[in-house]
């Protein structure tokens, strides 16, 4: 053929060029990581550098996440204290998004909301939060109550910032639209202002299911209680780094579902939003 | 059809037009720095014309627009629809703007009965999609009703927007710069297509434009602006016959009809 073809010159087909680490699927680049991880961490715990009854090693930590497993499978101590804790950030969430949603509404779509409320919203946001934890503890006890308190109040400001920020969105066209459409004020926020702001109140979500696992494990180590925090608390106190390693690594299992339900919720109520967001 | 039948009659030009819209003595001062943005605004359209507002940016034509829909209040004068004033935003009064902002999470038809959905509920809104429907054809959208708007092209979402103004059955819409944001090409054939779907509907329109060439391939009557204070100028009159075709543009009397709207926005006060 080419040879009968030969003053024709050759069609100019070529690569583009893709590195070759971004040719790995990306199970194999997440399992690559964590080897390297865990491989770092085991030769930190082989050399003479860190004691250790401060570092366990990664077979410690995995045989300690087996024993904490199966006494939460069957149903011991440990599965109550899951369950406390998994009460106490799935409430001060749900507190979070109900006052956040409401409180993100006010400001953002009143003028007074915005000039008089959020000042004091930024003003409280910016002292530590966790501060406010023992007086939670004096107001509501040592019960879940002064943990879910907590949880809320510092999931709460993210989602009232994010929920603000989306209702401002929408750009003047579309109010306009609505305006000579004799929309009312209630219409055009839900039909226009709040479906316009869903990625923003979805930022302000993702932010907050983060916070409101710090905020509910800081409550159960300074509030008592039976939660994981309490577990984590004793397991430090007795210098049990393998449980206090296991426990954590549970406890990001819980933030992480939050984190992925929150996503995908996200990705089921803005269908039409293609792209993807970091870190999913 | 049906809906859209009532109104199909061609009337253009005929010459016992009755006047839709009426604007007498408009002005309109901004209280905060007494800025007279309009000043003595008067200007009567027949139903069934299509008149247009040129002018350099920053004379008024926005804010004449807004006045006229009922968004913003004049200051001075009187405006009418059908002999009634004009005290807000109307069901009879249509209205689109230089980009389409149909909604993501609707369908092209269900930004299209939008405006039904705001002022008579979603039950209406179902009753109407037929009209809908047949509106979406009348632009060339035909199948695409189910589709959502991040598969249309900048076109097709215009024209979508073209229906979402036109579901209401408005008296007199209103054009602001409605497709200056697409490429030449499309825009040549979406002013075609508007001037075909207004004779179809028997449509009342005013444009608001930057370009001389679709003011005057467009329009019946062209009113020319001048700033500080906004007024008009000149009112031209295009007689290029009925219904105009792009090859128009290449004609002598087009080019004269330019000339001289050129000439008026070039003279000194500007």
């Amino acid at each position: 053929m080419t040879e009968t073809h030969a003053h024709q010159p050759a069609d100019t087909i070529w690569q583009e060029k893709v590195s070759l680490l971004d040719q790995i699927p990306r199970a194999v680049q997440l399992a690559f990581v964590a080897m390297v991880f865990i491989g770092f961490w085991q030769l930190l715990t082989m050399s003479d550098l860190v004691p250790p009854i401060i570092l366990p090693t990664p077979l410690e930590t995995l045989n300690d996440m087996i024993f904490v497993g199966r006494n939460i499978l069957t149903g011991d101590y440990m599965a109550v204290s899951l369950w406390t804790t998994v009460r106490t950030v799935l409430y001060g969430y749900a507190l979070a998004i109900a006052i956040g949603l409401t409180l993100g509404i006010v400001v953002g779509e009143t003028s007074f909301g915005e000039r008089a409320i959020m000042p004091y919203l930024v003003a409280i946001d910016t002292m530590p939060k966790v501060a406010f934890a023992p007086l939670f503890v004096a107001w509501l006890g040592f019960d879940i109550d002064s943990k879910v308190a907590l949880a809320a109040f510092i999931a709460t400001f993210p989602i009232v910032v994010g929920t603000a920020a989306g209702l401002h969105a929408p750009d003047a066209n579309a109010r306009m639209l609505f305006k000579t459409m004799g929309a009312t004020r209630w219409q055009t926020l839900v039909k226009m202002k709040i479906p316009t702001g869903l990625p923003q109140i979805f930022t302000g979500l993702k932010i907050g299911s983060v916070g409101v696992m710090a905020g509910a494990i800081t409550g159960e180590f300074l509030g008592g209680g039976n939660g994981f925090g309490e577990l984590i608390r004793v397991a430090a106190s007795q210098l049990n780094t393998p449980r206090v390693f296991s426990l954590i690594l549970y406890l990001s299992f819980i933030g992480l579902a939050l984190f992925a339900a929150t996503a995908w919720a996200q990705r089921v109520l803005i269908f039409w939003h293609k792209e993807r967001a970091m870190g999913e | 059809m049906a809906a859209l039948a009532r109104k199909v009659e061609p009337i253009r030009g005929s010459s016992d037009a009755e006047t839709v819209y009426e604007l007498t003595g408009v002005g309109k001062t901004y209280a905060r720095n007494r800025v007279r943005a309009l000043e003595g605004i008067s200007l009567s359209l027949q139903r069934g014309s299509f008149s247009s507002v040129i002018g350099s940016s920053g004379c008024g034509k926005s804010t004449l627009l807004k006045i006229m829909s009922g968004l913003t209040p004049p200051s001075a004068g009187r405006v009418t629809i059908n002999g009634q004033p004009v005290m807000g935003p109307r069901r009879d009064i249509g209205m689109m703007f230089q980009h389409a902002t149909l909604f993501p999470w609707r369908t092209t038809l269900e930004n299209v009965l939008l405006p039904i959905e705001i002022r008579d509920g979603k039950a209406a809104a179902r009753k109407a999609r037929d009209r809908g429907a047949d509106l979406l054809k009348l632009v060339g959208l035909e199948g695409f009703e189910n589709v959502y708007p991040n598969e249309l092209s900048g076109g097709m979402a215009q024209r979508a927007a073209i229906c979402r103004m036109l579901v209401t059955e408005p008296d007199m819409i209103l054009l602001d710069e409605p497709f200056s944001a697409l490429d030449e090409i499309s825009r040549d054939f979406m002013n075609m297509e508007l001037q075909r779907i207004c004779t179809e509907t028997n449509a009342t329109a005013f444009l608001v434009t930057h370009s001389i060439a679709e003011a005057v391939i467009l329009s019946d009557h062209v009113y020319v602006m001048a700033p500080r204070p906004g007024r008009i100028a000149e009112v031209i009159e295009i007689d290029l016959p009925r219904p105009r075709t792009l090859d128009m543009i290449t004609t002598p009397r087009f080019g004269a009809l330019v000339e001289r709207i050129r000439t008026r926005l070039d003279q000194g006060d500007f």
